[in-house]
């Protein structure tokens, strides 16, 4: 018995061995990046942007083969089907270049911590990103994307894509010619309607008795008003239309800003601007317009995001809903949506102004900063494959939303599902919310002000926003945007 | 004869290194656990102190600065963490009360065994055996005004009750509702051990001195549950100030700021895009300062029930 006890040498040694093989574990993991090449020269992005390697520095423009010994890229984006999408259209990379692409999905409520905590620590889990349209100016100063300014027009085809979506999706700061991701995955929202209420002849000849013009797709932001007041009807469990009124994130301020754009109001002028912008009597009418349409949506409404929306229109309850184009899919599909063959899609009707606009949704792909020089050239030459007109048009036919204009304006395209048609019109009237660095901060204040004022009815259109408004200048003196 | 060199060269102990002591053997035992405490306890609580004076953010690759008490003076001029506070406190109040009685309630209408008391006390657990989120999703359509049950059990056709969660004056009624619903059985719990503690002679002897129900329990029965009451009190305090998940999956913190707890906005400045490191820590020390002084008193008042 004695002989099997454990002596405090031999403890001593297993646990410096145990130590050190948990040392070199944790080391051992994945192969280190090499150091950048010297030869990377920096440039310094205007509007406060760090120092960041541009994608011809890094010798990705010189043309030269894909990858040499990089044998596989991987992009993160987040966990819904253009993804999926994705990764069946990167298959064709592996014949062209002989390198596989994988896309890493993480699902959506932890898509940009994870990306963020990532960039913190220069991490080199992903070649590229397919981020978020709000992140550009945050991950462009942070240092995280690569700036692919010099290569834009040319290789990638820039001039080629709806103008739109390339300020959208790829500029920062706006207006700069400065770009730093390729628009891949366009989306913003529209509308799905019950095309077999609004061709019912007898609701068409009640609707013109109450309201002296047809019943049929709206032209104006005010008809869609008339629209949803007509068919709600609550003994029936009938209800207007449905909109984004959720509290998360950036869904209300979504909704809001169809309306905002359309009024030929803004969140700001492109110096920065706030007050007298945001708070205009543009933007004060859109937003008690935007309330007004509140009262059309069904009981249950308070905190509706694309899900809630959808799962409305699908149990009937709705007729006309509000949504990402990303999410008509669904609608279209019998399987989900048993008003599918019934259902039509339009884009955001005009303002007062006569302008439309519609909020953006979607995203376009970055470069990773940290990566070594070999994956940066060879995730470039992806990048170039991917703009390719044919590939754009592949793109698109998976089901993915290209920007690329051609592929939009083609008939092939917008015949292809109830809903491109309605697209292709919408991706040439995008707008955003800010896309600063301190875009969070600015999106956190107009949330709770919205919903303080849309949901839970307090105060007027007029104090929500010149309260955020006071609050989006603090924000944006702090940051050095606005002096 | 042989001596103990003798024994000790015979079975070659003497060769033998020599084997851990029982103060060592103790330190193996301990030292791990310490390590550990130290790693995951202090060193983030140490940490996270730091980081309150400072302006750090979990995704910038910039190293903190120190800012002193510009967090903490942030927080405490800010007017609108002050309305989450007060919602915060209000919501305290309302379902910690409410599950004491409930909770005590049933504890004392469950304490007499009688046919299907163990199937009965069994299901009523079942609340607070389930996950917060699960609990607030299907509380959220039970809530639906147009076909959730709870309107119509409370008598109103469908359609036609009250909207719950969008409305500001029912949302905050609505989560403690839910809350209490899921831990009223836990303050049960504590007081059935509370209750089948207290000894059979006490009563016998109200009884013979003709003592009245009332009297009995305000005499015998509340005294000797005291203890176990307030500690479940005292629990369910700290985790309502800490309510998040709950208030995630059925409102959102809306409608408005109406639901808006102390957490859930510590959640938004923590992560959710924001990320501002610093400012959540100090946040987050403030609630920590609150609950200690809370849970303090609460202490302070159970000890003197023991003495007394």
């Amino acid at each position: 018995m004695s002989d099997s006890k454990l002596d405090r040498r031999r403890f001593l040694r297993i646990a410096a061995f145990s130590g050190i093989g948990a040392v070199l574990a944790a080391c051992g993991g994945e192969a280190a990046p090499s150091a950048p090449a010297g030869g990377a020269a920096p440039t310094a992005a205007s509007g406060g942007a760090a120092a960041a390697p541009t994608a011809a520095s890094s010798g990705a423009a010189s043309g030269g083969a894909a990858g040499g010994s990089v044998k596989e890229l991987t992009i993160l984006w987040a966990q819904w089907d253009p993804s999926n999408y994705l990764q069946q259209l990167v298959k064709d990379y592996q014949g062209v270049a002989g390198i596989d692409v994988k896309v890493v999905q993480e699902p959506w409520g932890t898509f940009g911590d994870r990306f963020f905590t990532e960039m913190a620590a220069k991490g080199t889990a992903w070649d590229m990103v397919v981020g978020d349209s709000q992140w550009l100016g945050q991950a462009s100063t942070n240092g995280n994307y690569i700036e692919i300014t010099d290569i834009f027009n040319t290789d990638l085809n820039g001039k080629a894509l709806a103008p739109a979506t390339v300020t959208a999706y790829a500029e920062y700061p706006k207006g700069t010619g400065k770009y730093w991701a390729y628009p891949l995955e366009g989306d913003a929202d529209g509308w799905a309607y019950r095309k077999d209420l609004f061709e019912d002849p007898k609701e068409m000849e009640a609707y013109k008795a109450k309201y002296n013009r047809d019943l049929k797709v709206p032209e104006t932001w005010a008809e869609l008003r008339d629209i949803a007041e007509f068919f709600t009807r609550p003994d029936k469990n009938l209800y207007g239309l449905g909109i984004y009124t959720q509290k998360d994130y950036d869904a209300i301020t979504m909704g809001y800003e169809n309306v905002l754009f359309s009024w030929g109001a803004d969140w700001g002028t492109p110096d920065y601007k706030v007050q007298g912008v945001l708070n205009s009597k543009e933007a004060v009418e859109a937003l008690d317009f935007y309330k007004s349409l509140y009262k059309f949506v069904p009981p249950g409404s308070s905190n509706d995001f694309f899900q809630e929306v959808n799962n409305k229109f699908t149990a009937g309850q709705i007729v006309m809903a509000m949504n990402y184009f990303a999410f008509f899919p669904a609608l279209a599909n019998k399987s989900s949506n048993p008003f599918a063959d019934k259902t039509g899609y339009f884009s955001n009707p005009k303002g007062p102004s006569g302008k439309s606009f519609a909020a953006l949704g979607g995203q376009g792909i970055s470069l990773i900063s940290y990566i070594n020089d070999d994956r940066k050239k060879a995730a470039t030459e992806f990048l170039k494959w991917l703009a390719k007109d044919d590939t754009q048009k592949k793109w698109a036919q998976l089901g993915g939303y290209t920007c690329n204009n051609a592929v939009l304006n083609s008939d092939e395209f917008k015949k292809a599902t109830p809903y491109n048609a309605a697209f292709a019109e919408t991706m040439q009237k995008v707008k955003d919310f800010w896309a600063v660095p301190v875009y969070s901060e600015m999106l956190q204040v107009s949330q709770t002000n919205l919903h303080n004022f849309v949901v839970a009815d307090q105060g007027t259109a007029q104090e929500a926003l010149d309260d955020m408004a006071k609050k989006h200048e603090d924000t944006l003196k702090k940051a050095g945007l606005l002096k | 004869m042989y001596g103990a060199k003798d024994i000790e060269s015979r079975t070659g102990r003497a060769r033998q290194p020599a084997a851990l002591s029982d103060a060592a053997l103790k330190r193996l035992f301990l030292w791990p656990t310490l390590g550990l405490l130290i790693a995951f306890n202090l060193f983030p609580l140490l940490y996270s102190l730091y980081l309150s004076f400072t302006d750090y953010s979990a995704i910038s690759s910039r190293a903190p600065q120190w800012i002193g008490l510009q967090n903490y003076r942030d927080i405490l001029n800010d007017g609108q963490l002050w309305i989450y506070f007060r919602n915060t406190g209000k919501y305290v109040v309302l379902s910690v009360a409410f599950e004491t009685l409930v909770g005590f309630g049933m504890a004392l209408l469950l304490r007499r065994k009688f046919f299907g008391s163990g199937i009965i006390t069994t299901l009523i657990l079942i609340p607070m055996m389930c996950s917060p989120v699960v609990v607030g999703l299907f509380w959220k359509m039970m809530y639906n005004p147009g076909y959730g049950i709870f309107n119509y059990l409370l008598g109103f056709p469908a359609g036609r009750g009250p909207d719950w969660l969008s409305s500001p004056k029912l949302a905050l009624w609505a989560v403690v509702i839910v809350d209490v619903w899921m831990w009223a059985p836990y303050v049960m719990l504590l007081c059935l051990a509370g209750l089948s503690a207290i000894p059979d002679y006490l009563y016998e002897a109200a009884e013979i001195d003709r003592a009245g129900p009332l009297y009995t329990f305000w005499r015998i029965t509340l005294p000797q549950v005291a203890p176990l009451l307030l500690i479940a009190v005292l629990f369910r305090t700290i985790e309502a100030f800490k309510t998040f998940d709950l208030v995630m999956g059925l409102t959102g913190g809306g409608p408005g700021d109406t639901t808006e707890l102390v957490a859930v906005d510590l959640y938004r400045l923590a992560f959710l895009g924001q990320f501002n490191t610093g400012k959540s820590s100090a946040l987050a020390y403030i609630v920590l300062v609150i609950i200690t002084g809370v849970s303090n008193i609460y202490v302070r008042y159970l000890n003197k029930l023991k003495e007394g």
